[in-house]
């Protein structure tokens, strides 16, 4: 966009002015509002939002994955191919093989009736035209790769017998049968235990090194994001209200929101207090109208032109943008 | 009726079996009138089952829970359904704890239908009136239905529901674990303002040290069905002992931590998943400190009714070891 960005190759993933919206009883409501970002070959991307900031259905909607009577508006380029209004058989082809998804839940998303050997060598029949006796080759090796022990036995197990952390593995297994150039990770973690999580995210970026696939990992946890994502873009309302690398925006968030959330994260590091920290009220209803500022009445820094003027997403250095009339230093 | 320091609850080596295998197994505690008392441990640990006896929702196999000084377990049917009304649960799931066809204010006032049937209709919608307040929500919403509130105002209702009739134990099962992180802090304040002001006890369970923290007197850590570490807040905190007690802090994600330079050695669990091991102590096939010893008893908790104890075959070298 900017020509003081070179980059050295054109991002994997450009989702460009993505808008998402239901009608409901004759009424609009806005789940994404333009929202633009990108996602480099090689890089892990965290999404950071509370629930109903539109983290997940942003993403969704780049997939084609959302329900029949959203609307959806905008640009969303994968490897330069243009994903919105794809017919369902083309995305199919991309869908699954280059460009992959693992979600919260891994009961949910398994087929309960079907053994995992099959499930994973499935993927590659489908997408790589594999005989099914390769195909379960590669998929007894995959589940070696994501350290699922006793992957023999794993292969031949309904969904059910595996754990929560097991089937995660599973999961992670699947989507990278065919080498994807980038896997979306919706809340990966959260359904987990915070030592079976540990190991999770631990097994993603030893993924990464190993596949150099990218990641984008949408969490409502900071502290999940930051022990593997380079770049954070974090999500109020349907909007970014800021975008920085890991560490500039952890060691000095500008959006008074990030601020906050930076100290919500339960910590062991820091001194215990009576109160445990945490963010006041809730977030905006989005069938609601916009006006102004979305956070300002949960804003520290709030002023009256916050609740009058939108503050639109602005670059305040080369590498980060900030949605605030009233930044932080 | 009761003397000041008596307990209010007290479990004396519990087990309940499922399907032959041993989910929860020698467990003895106490919990002190408006006392909190923290549980940790992840899924299988066995402290769900622990909280469903507590509350004779499970069948109990061995052991005893006296409720200020009576059988707990004795109780059966209509005596059992009054004597919950002192115990009180709080659930994971606040929308699918919440019957979907019921108003706030109805599921609110069915408590008080049951223990209190002889306060007018007036009566009931002003207690209903003053709880919604007291756990932060408006009186008005009392007419609406769960369907149309936020996870964390439903984990408010769900708090209130328990509330109602005025117990002196809340059972807290993992009260925070599906909200998001921003508004737990909400939530568990919620439940440190109940406490302090009405002095009910709470035995809060979580998979997540660092939510255990902020409301915890005391600290109970259970793997494999049994208590593996007990001891007050400041001291599991200040000087953990368990190898699994460190592998869950350890693994508290935290922001902060990504800041500090790569390198620094992070203890971890060595894996959550190592197959079920037979005999000895449960977390030997994860401790990176198991010995032959571990295989062939399973340990108990030492010092035998000490403020810390630990149930480790290690427990002496580990004192020495990690206390700094």
């Amino acid at each position: 966009m900017s020509a003081a960005v070179p980059a050295p190759e054109p991002p994997t993933l450009r989702i460009e002015g993505l808008k998402v919206s239901y009608g409901v009883d004759g009424a609009a409501i806005a789940a994404v509002r333009d929202v633009s970002l990108e996602v480099s070959a090689g890089e892990c991307l965290g999404v950071v939002g509370e629930s109903g900031s539109g983290k997940s259905q942003l993403f969704l909607a780049a997939l084609g994955l959302l329900a029949s009577n959203a609307r959806i508006a905008g640009s969303v380029r994968f490897d330069g191919t243009e994903l919105l209004g794809l017919t369902a058989a083309a995305l199919n082809r991309i869908r699954g093989s280059k460009l992959s998804m693992v979600f919260q839940d891994p009961m949910t998303s398994l087929t309960p009736h079907v053994r995992i050997g099959v499930q994973l060598a499935e993927v590659r029949v489908h997408h790589a035209a594999a005989t099914w006796s390769e195909a379960e080759r590669s998929a007894l090796d995959m589940l070696e790769r994501v350290h699922v022990p006793d992957a023999e036995r794993r292969m031949r197990a309904y969904p059910h017998e595996l754990s929560g952390g097991m089937r995660q593995r599973v999961m992670i297994a699947m989507s990278l049968m065919c080498e994807p150039r980038l896997v979306i990770a919706d809340e990966p973690t959260s359904a987990l235990d915070v030592t079976v999580q540990a190991q999770i995210l631990a097994l993603l970026r030893d993924m990464r090194a190993q596949f150099g696939t990218s990641i984008v990992l949408i969490s409502h946890d900071l502290g999940v994001v930051a022990g593997i994502a380079e770049r954070i873009v974090v999500m109020y309302a349907g909007r970014v209200v800021e975008s920085a690398p890991m560490r500039e925006l952890l060691r000095a968030p500008r959006h008074p929101y990030t601020a906050l959330l930076t100290q919500c994260a339960p910590s062991l590091h820091q001194p215990r207090r009576d109160r445990m920290p945490c963010l006041k009220g809730q977030p905006p209803n989005p069938s609601e109208p916009e006006i102004g500022c979305a956070f300002a009445p949960r804003c520290p820094r709030v002023s009256d032109r916050c609740r009058e003027q939108r503050p639109p997403l602005a670059r305040i250095d080369e590498l980060c943008q900030v949605a605030c009339h009233h930044p932080l230093p | 009726m009761s003397s000041a320091n008596e307990s209010l609850l007290e479990v004396r080596e519990l087990g309940v079996e499922y399907e032959g295998r041993a989910a929860v197994d020698d467990v003895s505690f106490e919990i002190a009138p408006g006392e909190v008392l923290g549980l940790v441990g992840e899924s299988g640990s066995g402290k769900s089952t622990l909280a469903r006896a507590l509350l004779c929702l499970v069948p109990v196999a061995r052991g005893t829970v006296s409720w200020r000084g009576t059988d707990l377990l004795r109780y059966k049917g209509a005596a059992l359904r009054r004597r919950r009304r002192d115990l009180q649960m709080v659930f994971q799931d606040p929308l699918a704890s919440l019957d979907p066809r019921m108003s706030v204010g109805e599921t609110l006032a069915e408590p008080l239908e049951i223990f209190e049937p002889q306060l007018t209709k007036q009566a009931r919608a002003k207690r209903v009136a003053e709880m919604l307040e007291r756990v932060g929500l408006s009186p008005a919403v009392a007419g609406r239905y769960p369907h149309e509130f936020s996870g964390g105002q439903c984990q408010r209702i769900g708090i209130a529901r328990a509330m109602m009739p005025q117990p002196q134990l809340l059972v807290c099962d993992e009260p925070v674990s599906s909200l998001d992180v921003s508004i737990q802090g909400q939530i568990v304040n919620l439940l440190s303002d109940l406490q302090r002001d009405l002095k009910t006890a709470m035995l809060f369970i979580s998979h997540n040290l660092a939510v255990v923290r902020h409301l915890s007197d005391r600290v109970m850590v259970m793997y494999g069905g049994r208590i593996v570490e007990t001891a007050t807040r400041e001291e599991l905190f200040a000087a953990p002992l368990h190898p699994y007690t460190r592998a869950l802090l350890a693994a508290v994600p935290d922001p902060a931590a990504a800041l500090r330079p790569p390198g620094e050695p992070r203890e971890r669990a060595r894996s959550a998943y190592e197959a079920e091991v037979r005999g000895g102590c449960a977390y030997r096939g994860r401790c990176e400190l198991a010995q032959a010893v571990c295989e062939q008893a399973v340990p108990v908790l030492e010092p035998p009714a000490a403020e810390h104890a630990v149930a480790c075959h290690r427990r002496v070298e580990l004192v020495y070891s990690w206390r700094r």
